[in-house]
């Protein structure tokens, strides 16, 4: 009698103070709130873009673009569309995103492990580099590098030639590169089979690795097998896949070889070298954060040095490095949009040139926010599978 | 008596071992034929990049270009007959951080010498103005004022300290802006003539007092048991971290005017501060949400148990401990939206970086791009090294990782 009693006491609490309903309640006034605002400001910019007689739509891509861009991967001109213009800045953005994390990676290693050397004078040295860098702004950087370093390059008639022949100017950077001939694609096909190869090398490995309790050296064998197909497969071919195009100095111009902009350079140089600074200071917390007693757990069961790093302290520091290595990455992507100050042409940069031409202000901001949220809502995914990857290390 | 004498060689310190300079030499910097091959690498690559720059900093660099546009450069065109206030709020600071550094701050004298004497040593420059001098002293006497102050009644003093933080924050951006919007005292200075370093630091200013908030009602919010708050939340701190601050700049410069009514044209510096605000706002709330995550639950439950109503407990138990534990991660969020304010370029802000693009416009200096931008690094170096530093003292001072 009792008990049954209880229920109705409690569903006798008004409304008003029903915990249940005041929380349903509070939502939908903050939804209601937040529409109301967002509502307006909307109905704000309709007002303002009828009277300027702009509408909504992405039908304006379809416009010649009608200006030049320095530098782009795949062929463009005036004529081509605006479309053509934003494919152009958005793959100069991946050029820059791409070079610029594997040369920011590899200097952050290496200053990262620097700085925890036994070496005084190196680890003095990498220390003065990661807190000159972390405390000055990227966009100072960036600008002094292109105003005060690669624009200051001599002349192309006096170019500063470094053995390669790598030529410096003040406009561009010249480095040899290679002129695919007629065997090219056939390299190619066996490059793809050297790489097939390698994955199932690799496979192979790591499931004789499970079987056997041992820890190859699984990258080690398969990077070797491509390399030594990809050598036979040069020797191999009656001619070689590609020649060699050396740069040099015609006239009052550059010729052959691939050309980098100073721009380009300055860009690519600001945003590595900066980034590596915060890399390093991960790679360093991260093989901090892996207790001495493992190494000295590892020597005790008589691994070597190389065997400890290999297979006690990277497995262990790889997890604490990869979440902040990740949102270093996705930085390094969006502080490449600071380009517009220096001219690159990468995905903000043209983006912004088109809005000037078409005038079509919201939908070109919307287009660029939502590439960079997709770029990096793609980088922080896959960088979350590799994570859970490394995490299943842990047991 | 065996006891005894473990004891007393437990509390011997641990033997200092000395090296003769060759030794030290040895150890450090040769000693294995790897280390030895590093060192001499290190040394040939720090000779091959510092020769030339030091040879440029002797024989070729100029420095003409910043003394005839030092003025420039600090204050932009505020007004000349105004800048009083900027000295005023220099003095205030003096005072503020002089009482801070008498609560909190012991030995360190070295480094307290150091910043008195910088400002006494301008003041014996030759070339200034008296009431610039004026100026320049009172920031030594008001600091070491409010250092004996904090010394004598330091303890009493703490709460107040923490609010006139609080407070000075508003206060400059009062003295700067001014109050009466016509002709005679005190006139409103209208922001575009803010510029130089002296925007740079309004610009924190404002980030950071706006910002800080803001930031801590997102991580609150993304915590909340409400589900539509928290999707809100979530859905705001992830769309702005996933985008770059130019193209929110970029935003609040050329679509903050559609979205208003017709009437409405906010000013280019209240735009930008706005769009710097919002974006630091999401980073904060993340270093929050990080604290508040490492706060055990019982700390609720005890809050809970002690009769406190939901936001007692958060302001009262929850947040003070959370904050603690994130202030590293605060003041790193700070010193980002320091360096992250050179982006205001982009939209047409003269701010330090941008005011010195101008200065090179000028023809007489053309040439100089290295010496101006070596300055204006060497400025937002010495202010970043300086917060982080005092990051580092705070940290310890709390006692954070301690508990």
């Amino acid at each position: 009698m009792e008990k049954s009693r209880s229920p109705r006491v409690q569903s006798s609490i008004p409304l008003w103070r029903d915990e249940r309903f005041l929380r349903i309640l509070g939502q939908v006034v903050f939804l209601a709130i937040l529409a109301a605002i967002l509502g307006y400001l909307t109905s704000n910019m309709l007002t303002n873009m009828r009277r300027q007689g702009l509408g909504l739509g992405y039908d304006f891509m379809r416009l010649t673009a009608g200006f030049d861009i320095g530098e782009h991967l795949i062929p463009y001109d005036r004529s081509s569309s605006f479309l053509r213009a934003y494919q152009v800045g958005l793959l100069n953005t991946a050029l820059v995103g791409g070079l610029g994390i594997a040369l920011a990676t590899i200097l952050g290693v290496i200053f990262g492990v620097a700085q925890i050397s036994s070496n005084f004078l190196v680890q003095r040295l990498a220390r003065a580099y990661v807190e000159f860098l972390r405390n000055i702004p990227l966009l100072v950087l960036l600008i002094f590098l292109y105003t005060a370093v690669f624009i200051k390059l001599p002349r192309v008639k006096e170019a500063v030639i470094l053995p390669g022949p790598v030529l410096l100017t003040n406009r561009g950077v010249a480095i040899p590169w290679g002129i695919p001939t007629e065997t090219f694609s056939l390299y190619v096909r066996i490059l793809i089979l050297g790489v097939f190869l390698a994955i199932a090398v690799g496979s192979l490995l790591v499931w004789y690795g499970r079987r056997t309790g041992r820890a190859p050296l699984t990258l080690l064998w398969s990077g070797l097998i491509l390399a030594g197909v990809a050598v036979l497969g040069w020797v191999a071919l009656p001619a070689p896949p590609l020649s060699l195009d050396p740069p040099a100095v015609q006239g009052l111009r550059l010729a052959g070889g691939q050309q980098l902009s100073p721009e380009f350079m300055a860009l690519l140089f600001g945003l590595s070298i900066y980034t590596s600074a915060f890399i390093a200071d991960v790679v360093r917390a991260g093989i901090q954060s892996v207790s001495h007693g493992q190494v000295e757990a590892a020597k005790s069961l008589g691994l070597t040095i190389i065997q400890t790093l290999r297979m006690v302290v990277f497995p262990q520091a790889l997890r604490v490095i990869v979440p902040p290595l990740t949102s270093q990455y996705l930085n390094l992507i969006k502080n490449s949009s600071l380009a517009v100050l220096i001219g690159y042409p990468e995905l903000f940069h043209v983006s912004g040139t088109i809005l000037n031409q078409s005038g079509r202000a919201v939908e070109m901001i919307a287009l660029v926010m939502a590439t960079y949220l997709a770029i990096s809502l793609l980088t922080s995914t896959f960088m979350n599978w590799y994570n859970r990857r490394v995490r299943l290390v842990e047991r | 008596m065996s006891k005894e004498l473990a004891n007393r060689a437990q509390a011997l310190p641990p033997p200092s071992v000395r090296y003769t300079l060759l030794g030290w030499v040895q150890k450090n910097l040769f000693s294995t034929w790897y280390n030895a091959l590093l060192t001499i690498l290190a040394l040939g690559l720090s000779y091959a990049l510092l020769k030339p720059i030091i040879a440029w900093l002797i024989s070729q660099s100029q420095w003409e270009v910043l003394k005839v546009n030092f003025r420039l450069l600090m204050v932009g065109q505020y007004p000349v007959a105004q800048l009083w206030r900027v000295w005023v709020c220099l003095d205030l600071l003096a005072a503020i951080v002089g009482l801070t550094w008498g609560i909190w701050v012991h030995g360190r004298r070295l480094l307290a010498a150091a910043l008195l004497i910088a400002p006494l040593t301008l003041a014996l420059l030759p070339t200034i103005s008296a009431s610039t001098r004026l100026f320049l002293l009172g920031i030594d006497v008001f600091a070491l004022i409010a250092f004996g102050l904090g010394r004598l009644r330091g303890l009493a003093l703490r709460r107040l300290v923490i609010w006139s933080w609080v407070v000075y924050f508003f206060l400059v951006i009062l003295i700067i802006n001014g109050l009466n919007p016509g002709e005679g005292w005190f006139p409103i200075v209208p922001t575009t003539l803010w510029s130089g370093l002296l925007l740079t630091f309004l610009l924190t200013v404002v980030g950071i007092a706006f910002s800080f908030p803001l930031g801590v009602l997102l991580a609150l919010g993304r915590r909340s048991r409400l589900p539509t708050i928290r999707w809100v939340s979530v859905g705001y701190i992830e769309v702005i971290r996933g985008v770059p601050l130019v193209t929110i700049l970029f935003m609040a410069s050329t679509m903050l005017p559609l979205f208003l009514p017709s009437g409405i044209r906010p000013n280019l510096v209240l735009r930008a501060m706005v769009g710097i605000t919002l974006f630091s706002a999401a980073y904060l709330a993340e270093g929050v949400r990080g604290g508040l995550q490492a706060i055990p639950h019982g700390q609720y439950e005890a809050a809970g148990a002690l009769g406190l109503s939901g936001f007692q407990s958060m302001a009262l138990i929850i947040l003070p401990q959370a904050l603690r534990i994130v202030i590293p991660v605060l003041m790193g969020q700070f010193i980002a939206l320091f360096k992250d304010t050179t982006l205001v370029a982009t939209i047409g802000l003269l701010e330090l970086l941008a005011i010195s693009r101008s200065v090179l416009a000028q023809p007489q200096f053309v040439g100089s791009q290295r010496e101006v931008y070596l300055f204006i690094t060497l400025i937002f170096w010495v202010f970043c090294y300086f917060m982080s530093y005092v990051s580092q003292r705070l940290e310890i001072a709390l006692g954070v990782g301690e508990r």
